[in-house]
C-alpha cells in the first residue's frame, strides 16, 4: 500500500502523552499534571446551555459564531483591555484556542515562513506551525530572566523569512506574565521588522497580583496582532471547546474560510454557555481565580520550604520549579517521583529543551491534595538529595 | 472580597486550616491571620467549629424530620417566645422562622422514627401557640451547609494533560 504522510508519521509524540500513558496505569496517584481547571463549569452556565437545547437551538450557527456572543466578546475586550473589535468581521468563534491557532497558522504562513516561538512553551505550538508548512524558530527563555524573552536574542533570530512572533502570557508552563515595558519593546521590534504578533491569552483572567497586560494595549498593535482567547481556563469550560480569534478583518476572513470548510462552526450549546459566562458569570470566574491565587501561594511556599526552588508565578495555574539540584534529568525526576511518591508532574523538557531541569506542577487541584502532594514530594526530595 | 471574608470562606471550607496556612494563602502575616480569626470568634461571627457528617455512613443512623409549624405569635414579641420554648428541647436540631404557609421550620433529630413521632405528637404539637404541624422525614441528604454529602464528585479529568 502507498505510505501515509511521512511528515506526520515522523512527528514526535508529545512528552506529556508519554507521561499520561504511565500515569493512567497507576492507582492512587495525586496528579499535579493536569492542565485544566478542577472546577466544573458553573451551574448557571450549564443551565443556560441546557435551556438553549430545550428551546431547540441545536443547529449550525453562522461560521463566525453567534452574533450575540461576538458582541459580548467585543464589549468584554473593550472593558478589560480597552481594544474594540467589530463583532461583524473582526471576531471569529472557534473550537477552542487550539482550532484558532491552527486556522491562524494556515491563514498566515506561506511555505517556509518562520514563526518565533518562546520556550518553554505550550506543546502544540511547534507542531501546529510545522503542519501549516512553517518553520518554528525557538527563542529560549531562562529562569534568570524570569522566563521572559531577551529582546536582543529575539532580534538575532529574525530573518527575511520571519513572519510572526508567538506570545503566550500568562504562560503555560511557567506562569510568568509580560509587562508594559516588554510589550512595548516586542511591539517596537515587530513594527521595525514588519512582523505579526500572535498573542494567545487564554490565561488572561488568571493573573493574580496585578491586572493582565495585553500587548494589544500598546498603541498601534491592533493591525499586526491577532488575539486568541477562549473560555476553557477562566470559566472552567475545557470540554465545551469554545475559543475565539480577534484581529484585522482580512485576517479573520482568511481564517473563517478555512473554518467554514473544516469545522463549519463551534458547537452551538457551548456558544450559549459562553454567552452566559460573559453576561452573568464574571463573578463566578473571579471566585475561581481567588481560589487559584490561594493555592499558588500555598504551593510556592510549600515547594520552597522542602527545597524545591520555585519562583512565584504571576499567572496561569502552574509552577515551574527547578530540579537541577538533584542530579536527575526532568524525566528521571518525574518518573521517580511518580513511582516512589505517587505524585504526577510533567517534565519541563516536554515544553522545549530549555525546560530541562524543571518540572511543571499544576495547582488546578484542591488545597487538600496540594498539601498532601507537598508532603509526599518533601519526603521524596529529602531522600533524593 | 476583603481579607476577613476570605478567612471565613477558607475556614468554612476547612475549619482545620491553620493560621499559618491562612497567612500563606492570603499573603499576610501569621499574626494578622490569628488576630482576624480571634476577632471573628470573639464577635461570635464564628460561633464554633463543627464537622460535616455523612450520617448514612454511621453504624447507627439518626433520623431527621422537618416539622413545619403554624403558630400564633405572642403580642409584643412576635415569634421569639414560642421559638425559645421549642429550641430548648434537646430533640430540636435546628429551628428557623420562615415565610410562606408555615411560620417555624423545626428540624428534629431522633434515634428512630418512633422517637421523632413521639416527640412531635406528645411534646411539640402540645406546646401552647402551636396551631398545626406537618412532618416530613428526611430520606437522603445531597448537600448540607454548602457541602456535597451524597456523592463526592469524581475527578474525571485526564491525569496528565497539556
Amino acid at each position: 500500500m502507498k505510505p501515509i504522510n511521512p511528515f506526520i508519521q515522523n512527528m514526535p509524540q508529545s512528552g506529556i502523552r508519554k507521561f499520561f500513558d504511565i500515569v493512567s496505569t497507576m492507582e492512587g496517584v495525586i496528579s499535579l499534571g493536569v492542565g485544566e481547571p478542577d472546577f466544573v463549569t458553573p451551574w448557571p452556565m450549564i443551565s443556560s446551555a441546557i435551556d438553549s437545547m430545550e428551546m431547540g437551538k441545536t443547529s449550525y450557527t453562522s461560521n463566525l459564531g453567534l452574533l450575540s456572543l461576538r458582541q459580548e466578546i467585543s464589549k468584554y475586550l473593550v472593558k478589560h483591555i480597552g481594544v474594540e473589535y467589530n463583532p461583524d468581521n473582526e471576531i471569529l468563534i472557534t473550537v477552542g484556542v487550539s482550532e484558532a491557532m491552527d486556522l491562524l497558522m494556515r491563514a498566515l504562513i506561506c511555505p517556509g515562513d518562520e514563526i518565533i516561538v518562546l520556550e518553554p512553551s505550550y506543546v502544540s505550538y511547534k507542531p501546529t506551525i510545522e503542519m501549516a508548512g512553517g518553520v518554528s524558530v525557538v527563542l529560549p527563555c531562562y529562569e534568570k530572566d524570569g522566563f521572559l524573552p531577551d529582546l536582543e536574542e529575539m532580534r538575532k533570530l529574525i530573518t527575511s523569512k520571519t513572519k510572526a512572533i508567538l506570545l503566550n502570557f500568562p504562560s503555560n508552563p511557567t506562569g510568568c506574565v509580560l509587562n508594559k515595558e516588554i510589550n512595548q519593546k516586542i511591539y517596537d521590534l515587530c513594527e521595525e521588522k514588519d512582523l505579526y504578533i500572535i498573542s494567545d491569552e487564554i490565561y488572561d483572567r488568571l493573573t493574580y497580583d496585578k491586572e493582565h497586560e495585553s500587548i494589544l494595549q500598546i498603541k498601534g498593535a491592533f493591525d499586526r496582532t491577532i488575539l486568541l482567547n477562549g473560555f476553557s481556563k477562566a470559566f472552567a469550560m475545557t470540554g465545551w471547546r469554545v475559543g475565539y480569534a480577534c484581529g484585522r478583518g482580512d485576517i479573520i476572513k482568511s481564517m473563517m474560510k478555512i473554518h467554514q470548510y473544516t469545522m463549519l462552526c463551534a458547537p452551538i450549546s457551548g456558544q450559549y454557555c459562553a454567552l452566559e459566562a460573559l453576561r452573568n458569570c464574571i463573578s463566578l470566574s473571579d471566585e475561581m481565580v481567588e481560589e487559584y491565587r490561594q493555592r499558588r501561594n500555598l504551593i510556592v511556599k510549600g515547594f520552597n520550604d522542602i527545597g524545591l526552588k520555585c519562583h512565584k508565578p504571576q499567572g496561569a495555574f502552574y509552577v515551574f520549579p527547578s530540579v537541577k539540584d538533584f542530579g536527575l534529568t526532568s524525566e528521571e525526576f518525574c518518573k521517580q517521583l511518580l513511582y516512589e511518591a505517587k505524585v504526577a508532574t510533567v517534565p519541563g523538557n516536554a515544553f522545549g529543551e530549555c525546560g530541562e531541569g524543571y518540572i511543571r506542577c499544576s495547582y488546578a487541584t484542591s488545597k487538600k491534595k496540594i498539601i498532601k502532594a507537598i508532603d509526599k514530594i518533601g519526603e521524596f526530595v529529602s531522600k533524593a538529595k | 472580597m476583603d481579607i476577613r471574608d476570605k478567612i471565613i470562606k477558607i475556614l468554612h471550607e476547612d475549619a482545620r486550616t491553620t493560621d499559618a496556612q491562612i497567612a500563606i494563602m492570603l499573603d499576610i502575616e501569621e499574626d494578622e491571620a490569628r488576630k482576624i480569626r480571634k476577632e471573628l470568634e470573639n464577635s461570635d461571627i464564628i460561633k464554633k467549629y463543627s464537622v460535616v457528617i455523612d450520617s448514612e455512613k454511621l453504624d447507627e443512623q439518626p433520623v431527621f424530620a422537618f416539622i413545619d409549624c403554624k403558630v400564633t405569635p405572642t403580642k409584643g414579641v412576635g415569634y421569639d417566645d414560642i421559638a425559645k420554648k421549642i429550641y430548648k428541647f434537646p430533640e430540636v436540631h435546628s429551628l428557623f422562622l420562615v415565610s410562606g404557609v408555615c411560620d417555624l421550620r423545626v428540624v428534629v433529630k431522633g434515634k428512630t422514627m418512633q422517637d421523632v413521632a413521639f416527640f412531635v405528637a406528645e411534646k411539640l404539637a402540645r406546646e401552647e401557640g402551636i396551631l398545626s404541624v406537618q412532618s416530613s422525614f428526611l430520606l437522603r441528604t445531597y448537600k448540607s451547609d454548602g457541602n456535597l454529602i451524597f456523592e463526592e464528585p469524581k475527578d474525571e479529568r485526564l491525569q496528565v494533560s497539556p
